[in-house]
């Protein structure tokens, strides 16, 4: 029988040696004479552990890692093709390891699973349930599943996907619009980069499934152009669905029609913003539209159009086939479901955690990531990228909610940990978030594209210990501005980041001269 | 770009990639992508050629090549070095990464070096968060970034 391995081909993988991995394993079965093959999956998600190597035996999958091309050999010499559990590398089975094993995996249930391009294998691990019982189902009655599985916008502004789609279900168009944002800009998150590497025929599905919900024919997935990988993976799952007639004149072979397209972004982080994106995925200037009129309404060339994460996509069609209360019944508050937790930065077991709500914020960085990577105490997590507030250890019992974040002037965005140890200096991070803010406004509001500048000078004036309590003032008057002046979440959410910094880490601000005089 | 290229031959050569590409909807960004593809930046001649094509003026085509960081003004040096200069990469060290590629190679982001071999720009997030700090030679993908690693990349593409 052949003997089946798996080395991921997603991108993280790959940046810590997984593509030498795959051809030293190659040089082995072909020296040995061994009857094996190789699939190149997604990740599971553990980057600690990467490049993750697993071997399918008669007792299950058996992993092993972090392997590195050089311990290819011993592998094989110790037994690694049926599951060798004495030699150090082996993880013993894939599914047993505990930050696997806790999880709930509905979005992620095949990322590292399967191989990625292969529809037999998506088939085979429940894929395309949620599109065949759509097409039989009537466009109101799939909104309502979507709806009653109170699933909320992944990308970070939380609103109630179903109501979204209703809008445009309603709204009277001769040509309607899906457009997928898969403009993933947040560091610490790489969710949507996952799941398009690891699984994209599951985004094409949810894809498919909003279209015949809505009465849109065409989809766009605008992808950000630092995800090169996962723009050739998407752009061939498209190919491949198409030929299955999963897209197309007649998707699944009933009356709907829906086809899509993939569309590379240009290195702009403010076209995460739904207008922004409208306008860039329209040959403009990624620059914020005013709202109204709602993109629901007036989207993509003024049409009604759908604007929904990846993550978001990627959960309905588990919803539609398993159900809107199976769904409904994970998590806590109004936030149901499950959430694609993303652990990085400066920890030891960084990495893709998906599961129900309401985990604290505790659990997350010190049970699950097992804290900082160097092995000192955790200083500060930011939580939703370089929008997100930062948390100290004092509001670790924060549930992973949206309500419970916002109520503690924080948000999850697109639910990425950075964790930083007790050397970051705080008053550095809240200065990077105006800068970032300043490099990436797109000018269009004067709060944002002025105040970031102006909060970059004011945040070296403290540094410098001038007159650090009347800048210190400014600086907040500033936030305050930004926070209710600005168009958009850039201008409007980077005071989070700085104001939780100052106010959470008061010691990081104090003037020059007395911090030098403290050390 | 071949440098030798002919200025019929460019002018040629860019009304193919406009009109190939001008059947889509909101063609602008495939279009500038293609060309870049193709001469390694977005040179100024094309700029006309695509408002012509796209019944725009050159000056809303200009206002988005100027919007957007990944279209270039001039060619890149032979190898492009991305450093991620995100926070998942700052809290494991990439500020120090960062300084340590400005003194190997001698000069800051945004520039090329003198022998044309390296040109260093800084990235904001490769999504490559959990294997910090994260850098891209070209098109390859680097995690867990060190000054090791970081000295192989550089005299790899000085190669």
């Amino acid at each position: 029988m052949t003997v089946t391995i798996f080395v991921p081909r997603d991108a993280a993988a790959l940046a810590v040696g997984a593509e030498k991995v795959a051809r030293a394993i190659e040089t082995q079965i072909e020296a040995r004479g061994l009857d094996a093959r190789i699939v190149r999956s997604g990740s599971r998600g553990m980057f600690w552990l990467e490049p993750l190597v697993e071997v399918r035996t008669e007792h299950g999958r058996f992993a092993y890692g972090p392997v590195k091309a050089g311990d290819v050999e011993a592998l094989f010499d110790a037994g690694f093709l049926t599951g060798a559990a004495d030699h150090p590398l082996c993880l013993g089975l894939t599914k047993e390891i505990p930050f696997l094993r806790q999880q709930t995996r509905l979005t992620f249930s095949r990322c590292g699973v399967t191989d990625p391009l292969s529809l037999e294998d998506y088939r085979h691990y429940q894929g395309l349930k949620g599109l065949e019982k759509a097409v039989a189902m009537a466009p109101l009655d799939i909104v309502k599943e979507v709806t009653d599985s109170g699933l909320r916008g992944r990308g970070g502004a939380g609103f109630p996907t179903g109501i979204k789609w209703k809008t445009v279900l309603d709204a009277p168009a001769s040509q309607k619009y899906i457009v997928c944002n898969a403009d993933e800009g947040d560091s610490a998150t790489f969710a949507d980069r996952m799941i398009m590497e690891g699984d994209p025929f599951v985004v094409i599905e949810g894809m498919a499934i909003a279209g015949i919900a809505t009465g849109a024919t065409k989809g766009y997935v605008y992808i950000r152009s630092e995800y090169p990988h996962a723009i050739a993976t998407m752009m061939q799952a498209v190919e491949i669905a198409r030929a299955a007639g999963i897209l197309g004149a007649s998707v699944l072979g009933s009356q709907h029609a829906f086809d899509m397209e993939i569309r590379a972004g240009a290195g702009a982080y403010v076209c995460g913003e739904e207008t922004s994106l409208l306008n860039s995925l329209e040959g403009k200037r990624g620059v914020v539209r005013a709202k109204p009129p709602l993109p629901a309404l007036q989207g993509f060339l003024g049409c009604p159009t759908v604007v929904n994460n990846v993550m978001s996509l990627a959960s309905v069609p588990v919803i539609m086939d398993r159900g809107a209360a199976f769904y409904r019944d994970f998590g806590m508050g109004r936030s149901r479901g499950t959430i694609p937790i993303q652990i990085a930065g400066n920890v030891k077991h960084g990495g893709l955690y998906e599961t129900a709500f309401g985990l604290s914020l505790g659990e997350i960085v010190d049970h699950i990531g097992g804290g900082t990577a160097t092995g000192r105490p955790v200083k500060a997590v930011q939580v939703g990228g370089p929008l997100g507030a930062y948390f100290p250890r004092a509001l670790f019992d924060t549930p992973f909610d949206y309500e419970a974040f916002a109520a503690r002037d924080g948000l999850i965005g697109h639910a990425g940990i950075t964790v930083f140890d007790d050397t970051a200096d705080m008053l550095k991070q809240a200065r990077f978030a105006m800068e970032f803010c300043a490099v990436e406004s797109c000018g269009k509001c004067t709060p944002c594209r002025i105040g970031s500048t102006r909060g970059v000078e004011t945040a070296d004036k403290i540094m410098a210990g001038i007159e650090p309590e009347k800048n210190k003032a400014l600086l907040a008057d500033l936030c305050n501005t930004m926070k209710f002046g600005s168009l958009c979440a850039l201008g409007g959410f980077t005071p989070y980041p700085v104001m939780s910094a100052m106010n959470h880490f008061p010691e990081d601000f104090a003037p020059a001269p007395v911090r030098e005089a403290a050390e | 770009m071949n440098m030798r290229m002919s200025a019929g031959g460019f002018t040629e050569r860019s009304l193919e990639i406009i009109r190939d590409l001008k059947h889509l909807e909101g063609p602008m960004l495939p279009i500038l992508h293609a060309i870049q593809d193709e001469f390694g930046y977005v040179p100024e001649d094309v700029k006309p050629l695509i408002a012509s094509e796209l019944n725009l003026s050159r000056a809303e085509v200009h206002g988005v090549v100027s919007f957007y960081h990944d279209f270039r003004a001039a060619p890149a040096g032979r190898h492009v070095l991305k450093l991620c200069r995100a926070e998942a990469c700052q809290a494991m060290g990439s500020d120090q990464v960062a300084d340590r590629a400005r003194q190997l190679l001698g000069i800051d982001f945004h520039q090329t070096t003198l022998d044309g071999a390296v040109t260093l720009e800084p990235v904001f997030c490769l999504g490559l968060c959990a294997c910090a700090p994260a850098a891209m030679l070209d098109g390859e993908v680097h995690g867990r970034v060190d000054e090791h690693s970081l000295a192989e990349m550089i005299s790899e593409a000085r190669a």
